[in-house]
């Protein structure tokens, strides 16, 4: 009796391991057919960027012949470079004044209590169901008047990324809730303003969702298509590199443009791609913290 | 329905278990109900009860204030001034002093002021006149010999005067009741022999116990101008017929009441009701799979690369990450067109019998024409872009779960699924129950992923619905995309029709979101996660 268990400890043991090294094997397998599937488009886009032989779409991945003309096309025939400077102007403007009022409106609802708080906290989330961009109407004949669409499409559109953004305070505020209140009565029993304890206390300690917000800041112009197409649909000097682009690919431009496009999208991607890994450790914590704390 | 105690629950089989968890959920339907009811009514009797209260201390300030309270009911700040706060007496009677001037003091000839005139242009809900009085038209000009267009009223500027006019009107109420307020409070703490804050100390305070005030500033002027003042208009213009033909400037449009409205319940051929049926409903499809596909597949993905004994953690995580940093424009639209009738994956596709059939038989050109294939298309990318993110979030959720909690469960006979389903998935639901909310809400308005894969004018798509709201419909069209395409780049533009499913897409997402807060356990109390 005392045998048999033994035995089947042992044989357990033998199983175990081997199930263990047949189910590491599956997920191996998988995760590589998961990489190869999440990068075979970018992959994909800097190869044909480099494609020579023809501007359209082929029924074949490499390039029989490489080359940089969809880059010197892209330079020398197109707006490109206008719409590039917009967008990278418009990241850096709206990176920095969308993390001064996503930082203010997250401390407060998160540090300070004060009448109407939690009504203004009701207020924001019942006004962030309605859908946005049909406020673009009238701030869309608003800056028309104003002069902020055409060519000063890029201002008029910070104005509109940046003003509400202390809508979106939720995963700042998350990250305020977990710094300790202690600290914050400590500074004030030492005669600390509040001023003082947001400036020389708390800030210090909130590197990493300073620069979550500046990161989600500097990306949103870079992504957007909805807002921008409408402030800045009319003059090509205006537009950021969405809206640019976005008339290649239809169907009338798409033989003629659709190299020009992967080569457009590989220019737009490294900046972008280049801020994004340096701080990727900011990122990751910004979505995960955000998400637990709703 | 009779709730079982603890006991009793603990005798049934699982079956039984899950009928009796099942009346339970069903039962409590119509308590939400009576709970909403209920809230509704109290907050509308918090309410008068807040406007009686309010006025019987207005009453008893002037009753029993004295005569400088009672002079600052009309003078503002005058109370301020007479207790020594001069700063705080300057801004209010400054403020009196601006909208005086703007509400009545007649300038440019007309003889109201320019409050009152924006008001008075703008008929304000008087069904069947326009905003704005005078009609633009072409008149003939000797100078150039030939009709010139004289200008009228703009509609749009009309009704946009008038509510800033409204706006401040309210505003000036507020502050009269504020000053009048102060003035009371000064007066009290006066007659108890204590000093009243001095504009210095007022600018102090700034930093300190009203820092809050400070910081809100900008950001609440922000969302005021450029969120909520939209959308007030927005909604107004549901009572209009503003669109492409009355476009306020070449043809005044005016208001016409409720009667927009009736074409929700328009449920022919075109109808505005039809249309916002078949919709929402493929809209609210598109997020139930789109969320929890991803949210299912995201966690499955996190749950593998977090085994122990995986190596190259990072490189799998780098590589998933590097997908969300490339802006979805770019890798969108080049996904769409490798789906296309010509590109790369769109052309192995076609190849294969089956699917090369059923296009042929349809007269599908490719993989986005066929409604149904679009669909699924649709979601499958949208796991593509959409897994990064879960398997980022799901990453940190699941090194927070307690290791013991595994080890405990192990000897006690547990197998990996078992773990799963009894601990993995109970945690990661309690955790991100508002996360799901959410991501099912921004999935309703994902407008990203619809458009720049179909809805581009590089897609045709299917147009059964026919046209709606003056736009042609697609199939994959979500209500956002749908409302998108009316208000832009259309001759046929409807404002009115684009405002009243605006007001739609808010009470869907509305009752949808307020019946998840109650059921989910986890949004309860702000003050637990601290």
């Amino acid at each position: 009796m005392k045998k048999t268990n033994d035995t089947t400890i042992h044989k357990t043991g033998l199983g175990a391991r081997a199930s263990r090294r047949l189910s590491n094997t599956v997920i191996y397998i998988i995760l590589i057919l998961i990489t190869c599937i999440w990068l075979f488009p970018f992959f994909g886009i800097v190869l044909e960027s480099f494609r020579v032989e023809t501007t359209q779409q082929v029924p074949y991945l490499f390039p029989k012949e490489f080359g940089l003309d969809n880059y010197i096309r892209l330079f020398k025939e197109t707006d490109f470079l206008k719409w590039f400077g917009n967008t990278a102007v418009m990241g850096i403007a709206t990176a920095v004044l969308q993390t001064v009022f996503i930082l203010s409106m997250s401390y407060v609802l998160s540090r300070l209590r004060f009448k109407g708080r939690k009504g203004l906290m009701n207020f924001m989330l019942i006004l962030g169901m309605f859908p946005g961009f049909l406020t673009l109407i009238l701030i869309y004949k608003v800056f028309s008047e104003l002069g902020l669409t055409n060519e000063m499409a890029p201002v008029g559109l910070i104005i509109v990324y940046c003003a509400s953004s202390g809508m979106g305070y939720y995963v700042s505020k998350g990250f305020f809730d977990t710094i300790p209140k202690s600290l914050d009565e400590a500074a004030r029993v030492d005669g600390a303003t509040r001023w003082q304890v947001f400036y020389k206390v708390i800030m210090p300690l909130s590197k990493p969702i300073i620069i979550y917000t500046v990161l989600m800041g500097f990306m949103a112009p870079w992504g957007d298509f909805m807002m921008a197409n409408y402030i800045a649909h009319q003059t090509s000097d205006g537009m950021n590199v969405a809206v640019g682009m976005f008339e290649w690919l239809s169907r009338t431009n798409l033989n003629t443009h659709y190299t020009m496009f992967c080569a457009a999208g590989v220019i737009v991607a490294i900046p972008v791609v280049t801020v994004f890994l340096f701080l990727q450790k900011y990122y990751v914590e910004g979505v995960t913290g955000g998400a637990v704390k709703g | 329905m009779k709730r079982l105690s603890a006991l009793e629950y603990l005798k049934l089989n699982k079956f039984q278990a899950f009928l009796y968890n099942l009346k339970l959920f069903f039962c409590a339907i119509p308590l939400w109900f009576c709970k909403l009811g209920r809230g509704i009514l109290n907050f509308f009797k918090n309410c008068g009860l807040a406007i009686v209260n309010e006025f019987k201390d207005i009453g008893y300030t002037f009753a029993k204030g004295n005569w400088a309270v009672k002079l600052s009911f009309f003078i503002f700040g005058f109370g301020n001034f007479f207790y020594g706060q001069f700063l705080r007496g300057m801004l209010f009677l400054l403020f009196e002093i601006v909208f005086v001037f703007f509400m009545f003091v007649p300038i440019g000839g007309n003889p109201l002021g320019t409050g009152l005139y924006w008001l008075d242009k703008g008929n304000w809900f008087k069904v069947g006149d326009t905003v704005g009085t005078v009609q633009g038209g072409f008149q003939y000009d000797p100078i150039y010999d030939t009709d010139v267009w004289v200008p009228g009223d703009d509609s749009v500027k009309v009704m946009l005067y008038g509510l800033l006019t409204i706006i401040f009107i309210i505003g000036f109420i507020y502050t009269w009741r504020l000053q009048v307020k102060q003035c009371r409070i000064c007066m009290d703490i006066t007659a108890k022999g204590k000093k009243v804050r001095s504009g210095k100390q007022d600018m102090k305070s700034l930093l300190d116990d009203q820092f809050h005030k400070t910081l809100l500033s900008l950001p609440l002027v922000g969302i005021l101008a450029f969120t909520v003042l939209p959308i007030i208009y927005m909604v107004l213009v549901a009572f209009t017929n503003y669109d492409a033909r009355h476009d306020g400037y070449s043809n005044l449009f005016s208001w016409v009441g409720l009667e927009h409205f009736n074409a929700l319940f328009d449920f022919g051929k075109g109808g505005l009701g039809l249309a916002f049926g078949e919709i929402l409903s493929w809209t609210l499809m598109w997020s139930f799979f789109a969320t929890f596909s991803n949210y299912f597949l995201g966690m499955f993905v996190a749950i593998m690369i977090n085994k122990k004994g995986i190596k190259l953690k990072k490189l799998w995580r780098t590589v998933l990450v590097m997908t969300i940093a490339i802006p979805q424009f770019v890798s969108l639209m080049y996904v769409s067109k490798l789906f296309d009738s010509s590109g790369l994956i769109g052309r192995i596709l076609g190849q294969i019998p089956f699917i090369d059939r059923y296009l042929d038989v349809n007269h599908f050109t490719s993989l986005w024409d066929s409604p149904d294939v679009a669909k699924v298309l649709l979601i499958v990318i949208n796991i593509w872009i959409g897994i990064p993110y879960i398997m980022l979030m799901a990453t940190g959720i699941l090194m927070n779960i307690p290791a013991d909690l595994y080890e405990s469960s192990r000897i006690d006979g547990a197998n990996t699924f078992q773990q799963y389903t009894k601990i993995t998935l109970p945690y990661m639901l309690f955790v991100t129950g508002p996360y799901l909310l959410t991501s099912f809400v921004n999935n309703l308005n994902n407008f990203n992923v619809i458009y720049l894969l179909t809805g581009g004018t590089g897609n045709p798509i299917n147009t059964d619905i026919g046209t709606a709201g003056g736009v042609s419909v697609g199939h994959t069209d979500l209500l956002i995309t749908w409302l998108y395409k009316m208000t832009l780049g259309s001759a046929d533009t409807r404002y009115y029709d684009a405002s009243i499913i605006g007001i739609c897409v808010f009470l869907v997402v509305a009752v949808l979101s307020l019946i998840v807060y109650n059921i989910i356990p986890s949004t309860k109390n702000e003050e637990d996660y601290k």
